[in-house]
C-alpha cells in the first residue's frame, strides 16, 4: 500500500526524467552518428522531448512553439539533408580531429556559461508544493499574445509619460521583426524565381514576347513530345516551371 | 477524473488514479483511431464503388461487406514483413510508427464535446497543428530509408507539398482564433452553441471562404487525392510506401485515415459549430433535465455530433478523391502559392475588417443572441473546467456586464479583441 500512496508530484519527476533522458540521449546520438539523415532524426527526437519538458512545466504555448518551429525547422533540415546528400559519398560524415577539438572548445565554453547560470540562480530549489501551484496556475498564453499586440497585462497600472496605461507592450519590435521576415520572404521568392523569360527576351516588351512565345507553342501539334522535352532533366520539385503555367 | 477514481478506491492522492485516468483516455482515443480506420477503409471501398457504378465489397460479413476491412487486416498481419537490402534498417522500421504516433497525439488536445477531452490544452489549435505537421516525418523517413528511387521521389514531393500547404492552413486557422479571441478549442466550440447561424462558417462571407480554403489545404496536408502526389500509383509505383508490406504498410494507412478525421474534426470545431448540432437539441435536453445528468446527456449528444461531423468531412474527402483526377506536382504548387495563399490572406483580412467594423453577422440578422444562453447554462452546473473558467477564460461578452467592467479594461481599446481576456490570468 505504500507503493500505491505515492502522491501526485512524483509524476512530474517521473516524466521529467523520461523526457530529459530521451533529450540527452538522442543529443549524444546526434553527436556520435555519422549519417546525416539519422542525425536529423535524432535531433527531432531530442527537440521533441524538450517540447515534452515544456508541456510538463505547463508552458503549453512554448511547447507547441518548440514542436512547430524547432522540430518543423529540423524537418526542413532533414529534407535538405536528403536532397543534397543522398549520394553514397556524402551521406556519411567523417569528423576530423581538428573539428572535434574546435567543437569541444566552443561547446564546452557554452556549457560552462550554462552551468554557471544554472548554479548561480539563488532560488533554484523551491518547495515542491509551491512549485506545483505555479505549474497549475500559469497555463494561459493570452497575456503573451496581448503583450505582442501592445498591451502588457502585468503592467496595466503603470504608465510613463510617453505611453498610456498598459500600452508598453512589444508591438514595435514585433512589427519590426514581422517586416524583416516579410522582406526576407519576398527576397527569397525573388531569388528563387525562374529567370528563363528574362534571358529569352532582352528588351522591354517581354510580356508581348511571352504572349508570342505561348501562341507559337500552342500551335504545336505534338503534345506528347513537348511534354517529354519540357520535363527532361528538370527537377520534379521545381514549382515555378514557366512552361507549366496553366 | 483521477481524483474521482482515487475516491472510489479510497487510496487518497495516489498514482493509481492518474494511471487509470490516463489509460481510459488513451484507450478511448485508440478506439477512435483504430475503429475509425476500420470504418473509413470500408467506407472508402463502398463510396469508390458507388461513384464508379459498382457495388464495392459485398461478401465479407453480411450484405454490405461490413467486415471487409477486418479481412484485409488479417491478410496484412499474415503477410511477410520485408526489409529491402538497401534500406536503412532502423529508420525503415521506425518510420510507420512516427506517423501513427503523430496523428494519435493530435487527438490528445481535440475536444469531442464541451469538456470531453483527454488533456485540456489552452493553445489546443496550435498544438494540434504542430503535432499534425510532424506526420510528414514518417513519409520522408520512409521514403529515404527504403533505398528506392520511387520512394524518395514520393517523399520529396510530400515534403514540398506539406511544407507549402502549412502556410495557407495556418492562415485559415487564425481566422476563428481571431474571431473567438482564444486558441482553446473547447471555448471556440462553445462559442458556436445555439442555432447553426452561430457557426463561424456563416459568420460572414470571408469566414465561409476561409472554411473552404481550410478544407482544401487540410486535404492537401493529409496527403489525400487530388493531392496524393506522394503515392501517385501511375508514376511512382506506390510512392513512399513502395517497399513496405504487411503490418507496417497498414500503419501508414491508419495514420492517414486518423489524420483525415483529425482535420475534419478540427474543421467542424473551428467553423461548423464543434459539438453543437445545427439545432441545439442536446442543449435543450440538457437544460430540461438539468444538473449533472443533463450535462452528461448533452455531452454524449455533443460527442455524437462531433463524430458525425468528422465523418461527414471524411466522406467529403473520399467523394473528392474519387471525383477529381490527380494534380501534377507543379499544379499542386501553383494551387497552393497562387490560389490558396492569396485567398487565405484575403479571407483573413476580410474577416478582420468585418469584425473591426462590427458588420452584421448571420447570427445578428436572425436575432439570436450569441453565447449568452450557453454561458448561463454552464455556469449553473459548474462542473466543466471550461465553465469554471467562466467568461474570464476568453469568452468575449458582446455586451459586458456592468459589474465585470473593471477600471483596467477601459485601457483596452483594440476593438476586435475580447475585453474580458485581460483578466485571463485568474483561474
Amino acid at each position: 500500500m505504500d507503493l500505491l500512496a505515492v502522491a501526485w508530484p512524483y509524476w512530474h519527476q517521473f516524466f521529467f526524467i523520461i523526457f530529459a533522458t530521451i533529450a540527452i540521449g538522442f543529443g549524444f546520438g546526434v553527436l556520435l552518428s555519422k549519417n546525416v539523415v539519422r542525425m536529423a532524426f535524432y535531433l527531432v527526437l531530442s527537440l521533441g522531448s524538450t517540447a515534452g519538458l515544456f508541456f510538463l512545466a505547463g508552458a503549453e504555448f512554448v511547447g507547441a512553439m518548440q514542436l512547430m518551429i524547432y522540430v518543423g525547422g529540423t524537418l526542413v533540415l532533414l529534407i535538405f539533408g536528403v536532397m543534397l546528400t543522398a549520394q553514397k559519398d556524402f551521406i556519411n560524415m567523417d569528423t576530423h580531429t581538428q573539428d572535434w577539438i574546435l567543437a569541444t572548445i566552443v561547446g564546452g565554453s557554452l556549457l560552462m556559461v550554462l552551468l554557471f547560470g544554472a548554479f548561480g540562480a539563488e532560488d533554484w530549489r523551491t518547495p515542491q508544493d509551491i512549485n506545483d501551484a505555479h505549474v497549475s496556475a500559469t497555463k494561459e498564453a493570452t497575456p503573451l499574445g496581448l503583450a505582442l499586440t501592445g498591451i502588457r497585462v502585468d503592467t496595466l497600472g503603470e504608465s510613463t509619460d510617453a505611453v498610456a496605461d498598459g500600452k508598453s507592450g512589444y508591438l514595435m519590435p514585433f512589427i519590426i521583426v514581422s517586416f524583416h521576415l516579410l522582406v526576407v520572404l519576398i527576397g527569397a521568392a525573388y531569388m528563387a524565381r525562374t529567370k528563363k523569360l528574362s534571358h529569352a527576351t532582352d528588351d522591354k516588351s517581354s510580356r508581348a514576347k511571352l504572349m508570342l512565345f505561348k501562341m507559337e507553342h500552342e500551335e504545336e501539334p505534338l503534345e506528347e513530345a513537348k511534354y517529354v522535352v519540357t520535363h527532361k532533366g528538370k527537377s520534379a520539385l521545381n514549382p515555378l516551371d514557366p512552361n507549366d503555367e496553366n | 477524473m483521477a481524483d474521482f477514481i482515487n475516491n472510489i478506491f479510497g487510496i487518497g492522492d495516489s498514482w493509481v488514479g492518474y494511471l487509470i485516468a490516463a489509460l481510459i483516455a488513451a484507450v478511448l482515443i485508440l478506439h477512435v483511431v483504430a475503429v475509425g480506420a476500420l470504418l473509413f477503409i470500408w467506407m472508402e471501398r463502398k463510396i469508390s464503388g458507388r461513384i464508379q457504378d459498382r457495388l464495392g465489397p459485398t461478401r465479407v460479413g453480411g450484405k454490405y461487406g461490413w467486415l471487409q476491412t477486418l479481412a484485409d487486416g488479417i491478410k496484412l498481419i499474415a503477410k511477410e514483413d520485408i526489409t529491402p537490402d538497401l534500406a536503412d534498417r532502423f529508420l525503415f522500421k521506425i518510420a510507420p510508427y512516427v506517423g501513427l504516433a503523430a496523428s494519435y497525439a493530435a487527438f490528445i488536445a481535440l475536444p469531442f464535446a464541451d469538456g470531453v477531452v483527454a488533456q485540456h490544452v489552452n493553445t489546443a489549435v496550435f498544438f494540434v497543428l504542430a503535432v499534425l505537421g510532424l506526420e510528414v516525418f514518417s513519409v520522408i523517413l520512409a521514403g529515404y530509408s527504403s533505398g528506392s528511387k520511387w520512394s524518395l521521389f514520393g517523399a520529396m514531393r510530400e515534403a514540398a507539398q506539406v511544407v507549402s500547404y502549412e502556410v495557407p492552413l495556418g492562415m485559415c486557422v487564425v481566422v476563428p482564433v481571431m474571431i473567438c479571441g482564444t486558441m482553446n478549442l473547447t471555448t471556440i466550440g462553445n462559442m458556436q452553441a445555439g442555432l447553426f447561424t452561430n457557426w463561424l462558417v456563416f459568420n460572414d462571407p470571408f469566414t465561409f471562404l476561409t472554411a473552404i480554403i481550410y478544407f482544401t489545404c487540410a486535404t492537401a496536408g493529409v496527403n489525400r487525392a487530388p493531392f496524393d502526389l506522394a503515392e501517385a500509383e501511375s508514376e511512382l509505383v506506390a510512392g513512399f510506401h513502395t517497399e513496405y508490406s504487411g503490418l507496417r504498410w497498414s500503419l501508414f494507412f491508419m495514420a492517414e485515415y486518423s489524420s483525415m478525421f483529425v482535420v475534419s474534426a478540427l474543421a467542424s470545431i473551428l467553423f461548423f459549430g464543434g459539438s453543437h448540432g445545427p439545432i441545439p437539441v442536446g442543449q435543450w435536453i440538457g437544460e430540461t433535465i438539468g444538473g449533472t445528468w443533463g450535462l452528461s446527456i448533452s455531452r454524449i449528444i455533443g460527442v455524437g455530433n462531433l463524430l458525425l461531423k468528422g465523418l461527414i468531412g471524411v466522406t467529403v474527402m473520399m467523394w473528392i478523391r474519387w471525383s477529381f483526377p490527380r494534380l501534377r506536382i507543379d499544379q499542386v504548387m501553383t494551387m497552393c502559392l497562387k490560389y490558396c495563399v492569396p485567398l487565405a490572406a484575403l479571407g483573413f483580412i476580410g474577416a478582420t475588417t468585418w469584425q473591426y467594423l462590427d458588420l452584421p453577422t448571420a447570427n445578428s440578422l436572425v436575432g439570436n443572441p450569441r453565447y449568452e444562453k450557453h454561458e448561463m447554462w454552464t455556469e449553473g452546473v459548474g462542473v466543466t473546467p471550461a465553465a469554471d473558467a467562466g467568461p474570464a477564460s476568453g469568452i468575449p461578452d458582446p455586451e459586458p456586464h456592468s459589474e465585470d467592467k473593471t477600471a483596467n479594461t477601459d485601457s483596452v481599446t483594440v476593438k476586435t479583441l475580447p475585453v474580458s481576456v485581460v483578466k485571463g490570468g485568474e483561474r
